[in-house]
């Protein structure tokens, strides 16, 4: 028991510290000194209004890394998250913006839109894998760009209506379509928040997350996910279906991709615009790999990377690094936590097959 | 014979992450005599194999090659001093022709390759080891022991004087075992000495001068073939008596639960692999199906488990037609399935034993509840009742599968479907690779399914576990079923026979 809880934590802990001390050389070879450096950040990312904000983009990736991860959990590599969503939150800030519906029933509405683009989307990807043999890699790829560089810029252009500031945008939602924040509820238990709000849509986060968890360890359909997983040729010889279950697989990320632009529109924008943040999906990639495909993993992943964006801001205002440190950084942090959990896995299976020869070697014969 | 030693190891020993391979290992080879390594599966001889030819290095011990200390660190260094190994599994490019694949690797010439002077090097070999194949030919329209030759001769055309072949007779047919004991005969008189390793004991005290035999990694005993006994040897090999597969009385009945009738299977390019095949089972009956590998069985079990798609012909389980069920449909029917390749078609490695033992019953009780979630609690109480009723020596059910032995795994597979409530059992080569221990308790596990009414399709390369378990047997050549034979008249010579063509039945089957 106590050697489990230490391969636990022996990945996170090498990969923390493996990770500050590279980053920490990365700053001295820019020229800046990294207490200094370290300090600013801690500082400004011990702030409430710092985590909240984290907290909104966290459940963001969050999103999309769960997005990513029901793919992987069977070796489907959805790169197309990041189509998947953009195209998602346009087409249900396009619905939204012209229905007019009772104030939980709307929210519901816009939801349910964006996930089923997102699935429509995902789901070409999974019916030519099944049909025609094409690598989701490259048709995802192609959908994303047929998706965000064609047909939301193209329909953008058709829909956009022109406010004061000649912003290029959607049409408002009404206010029966908007997730109030969560601010108030923060407040209870902390100070006031000054400038920012909490995302109402992070429950839905939460609820994805609790859900995938539910979903691949506790169900059939996640078993065979799974099992399709870890070695296709023998969950076919189990009865998995496989065509089935590449399709079921695809729709379902692309459904939670349709989620993951979802908190900035029903939470503050109320329509589409050209601030719209992009590249989730592809961050979703990475969030996916650190957090190791687990819904308590991402949620962490999600979280640092989140918070690293956010606390680091103050490196480029106070001017002590520019700000793509971070990004290398993070990258610093990903391989760090890639080797080490690597290493440590390597470690504990040597140690399980020992302890298999030792019980074959006890047992009479 | 003379006393100079070919091969000389002394003291090996070679660790792996929790496993001892070889333990003190010494070796001597005489030069020019056929020399056997004998054991169980698992007992080190390929590891040995391994570190003579420079494949991994050995922890601690000494070699020396015709008296001279060696130290390989890449099968390259070995071939250079005349020691070359022929794989178990060949390593040969289909679509390149003989002599494309004796010399790839070790091509004459400088830049442009010589072809002219690689023919004539071939044919120097070819005609002292007696090589009756056109270098012309393709490798893919060769049979198994033409291959087999074909990789022999890529040793020696490097040069080897020391050959070591890694169970050479496991894919061959009696017939072509012969042809390759005389080959071996004819090398060792022109000066080659071989090592081989077998554990077929009637062989191997025909073809050796010498036998070394290894347990659990360590050198038991070097013997002569006069001195001993294949029951000697056995007990040598396993430290007590070897089981036989022996079936006791038929439990037969006439009740049928699966009938094949006029099967074809076609291969992806069109080609027929199956062609038209009937076949029944009986409730408490074992068929066995012998044949060369690549005659058909493969996909002949595939589409009845419902994996490869049917071009023709019925499927019925006990009067029903299931052709065109799912495997899912069939396995929660009842279709029990011990893959021939157990880690391919047969486990999760990377998941824990509990998981596989859910695999192929996941949507079935007890493992499902609610008709949606998987009930973890009596998945894993299934689990450790297969742990322990079929002996599956493991530290606990939360190990990944790939920390067990193969024969661990295997019984652990064979355990699973039996706990499963079937009626058809699909044993594709069920005591392939794994130890003798093992193979007994598998044999045993499907003995007492037979008795309690199990209908069971057997395949097996394994030509005495076939008569010994069958209670019917079906020769299958080319895709149909050129002979069934009487296990109680069935030799495995018989069998070889039919297996290669080379005996033909009339009127029958």
């Amino acid at each position: 028991m106590i050697k489990r809880i230490g391969y636990a934590l022996a990945a996170p802990t090498i990969a923390a510290v493996v990770a500050i001390l590279l980053s920490a050389v990365v700053l001295l070879i820019n020229g800046s000194d990294p207490v200094v450096a370290l300090q600013a950040v801690i500082e400004h990312g011990t702030q409430l209004e710092t985590n909240i904000e984290a907290l909104n983009r966290a459940s963001a990736l969050y999103l999309s890394a769960i997005a990513v991860a029901i793919g992987f959990r069977m070796s489907l590599f959805n790169i197309g998250v990041e189509g998947q969503y953009v195209l998602g939150a346009f087409m249900a800030a396009a619905v939204g913006a012209q229905i007019s519906l009772p104030p939980v029933l709307h929210v519901l509405v816009i939801i349910l839109t964006a996930m089923a683009v997102g699935a429509v989307w995902s789901g070409i990807a999974g019916v030519m894998k099944v049909t025609r043999n094409i690598h989701e890699v490259i048709s995802t790829i192609m959908l994303n760009v047929i998706g965000v560089a064609g047909i939301v810029s193209y329909l953008l252009s058709r829909w956009k209506v022109e406010d004061a500031n000649l912003d290029t945008k959607l049409a408002d939602i009404p206010a029966s379509g908007w997730m109030p924040s969560l601010n108030t509820w923060v407040e209870l238990f902390t100070r006031d928040i000054k400038r920012v709000q909490l995302h109402g849509f992070v429950l839905v986060a939460v609820a994805v997350g609790i859900g995938y968890h539910l979903l691949i360890n506790k169900t059939r359909l996640g078993f065979d996910l799974r099992a399709t997983g870890a070695n296709p040729l023998a969950a076919e010889a189990s009865g998995v279906p496989p065509k089935r279950t590449i399709i079921v697989a695809m729709l379902l990320s692309g459904a939670v991709a349709g989620l993951v632009g979802l908190g900035q529109l029903l939470g503050v924008d109320h329509n589409y615009n050209l601030r719209f943040a992009q590249m989730l999906g592809f961050a979703g990639i990475a969030v996916a790999l650190l957090g190791r495909n687990n819904a308590w993993g991402i949620a962490f992943a999600a979280y640092l990377f989140g918070w690293l964006e956010r606390a680091s801001g103050v490196l480029a205002i106070k001017g002590d690094a520019p700000r793509e440190i971070v990004t290398i950084m993070i990258g610093v942090i990903i391989l760090s936590a890639v080797i080490a959990f690597a290493v440590v896995e390597r470690r504990r299976l040597a140690d399980m097959v020992r302890q298999a020869a030792a019980a074959t070697q006890e047992a009479p014969s | 014979m003379s006393e100079t030693l070919a091969v000389e190891l002394v003291g090996i020993t070679k660790r792996f992450p929790g496993v001892i391979a070889n333990q003190d290992v010494n070796l001597d080879v005489r030069d020019g005599e056929i020399h056997a390594i004998c054991g169980e599966n698992g007992a080190g001889k390929s590891t040995l194999m391994k570190i003579l030819y420079g494949m991994q290095p050995a922890d601690e011990g000494t070699m020396k090659v015709n008296g001279e200390l060696v130290n390989f660190h890449s099968p390259k260094d070995a071939i250079a001093r005349g020691v070359g190994m022929v794989h178990q599994h060949f390593m040969l490019a289909d679509n390149l022709t003989v002599l494309e694949n004796v010399i790839l690797g070790a091509e004459p010439g400088h830049g442009a390759i010589d072809f002219a002077e690689a023919r004539r090097h071939l044919d120097e070999v070819g005609e002292a080891y007696g090589l009756t194949i056109d270098p012309n030919d393709l490798v893919e329209t060769l049979e198994v022991g033409e291959r087999q030759r074909v990789e022999i001769i890529k040793v020696l055309f490097r040069g080897a004087k020391i050959l070591i072949l890694d169970e050479p007779t496991a894919v061959l047919v009696p017939q072509e075992v012969e042809e390759l004991f005389r080959n071996m005969r004819e090398l060792k008189a022109q000066g080659h000495t071989i090592i081989f390793i077998d554990h077929k004991l009637d062989e191997v005290l025909e073809i050796a001068d010498r036998i070394t035999v290894l347990r659990r990694g360590k050198t038991v005993a070097t013997v002569e073939p006069s001195e001993v006994t294949t029951h000697d040897l056995a007990e040598l090999m396993v430290g007590s008596e070897l089981p036989s597969p022996e079936t006791r009385e038929s439990t037969v009945t006439d009740h049928v639960v699966l009938e094949v009738r006029g099967l074809t299977v076609d291969a992806a390019d069109g080609s027929p692999r199956v062609r038209g095949v009937d076949l029944t089972v009986h409730r408490g009956e074992i068929v066995g199906i012998a044949g060369v590998e690549g005659n058909g069985q493969g996909e002949l079990v595939e589409a009845i488990l419902g994996i490869a798609p049917v071009s023709a012909g019925t499927l019925l389980l006990e009067g029903e037609d299931i052709t065109k069920w799912s495997v899912r449909q069939r396995r929660e029917a009842g279709f029990g399935y011990v893959p021939e390749d157990r880690h391919r078609r047969g486990m999760l490695l990377a998941s824990p034993l509990w998981e596989n033992t859910m695999l192929g019953q996941q949507s079935r009780v007890p493992f499902v509840k609610g008709g949606l979630w998987i009930d973890k609690k009596a998945a894993r109480e299934r689990s450790s009742m297969v742990v322990s009723d079929f002996d599956v020596r493991t530290p606990s059910i939360d190990v990944p599968a790939k920390a067990l032995s193969g024969g661990n795994q295997q019984k652990l597979i064979i355990g699973r479907e039996m706990s499963a409530d079937i009626r058809v059992l699909i044993a594709a080569h069920p005591t392939r690779g794994i130890d003798v221990g093992a193979q007994a308790a598998v044999w045993e596990s499907l003995r007492t399914a037979r008795s309690q009414g199990l209908a069971t399709l057997l395949i097996s390369a394994d030509l005495d576990e076939l008569i010994g378990l069958s209670d019917r047997l079906l020769v299958m050549l080319r895709g149909a079923f050129t002979a069934e034979l009487d296990p109680a008249e069935a030799t495995p010579r018989i069998l070889g026979g039919y297996m290669t063509g080379a005996v033909t039945e009339s009127g029958q089957g």
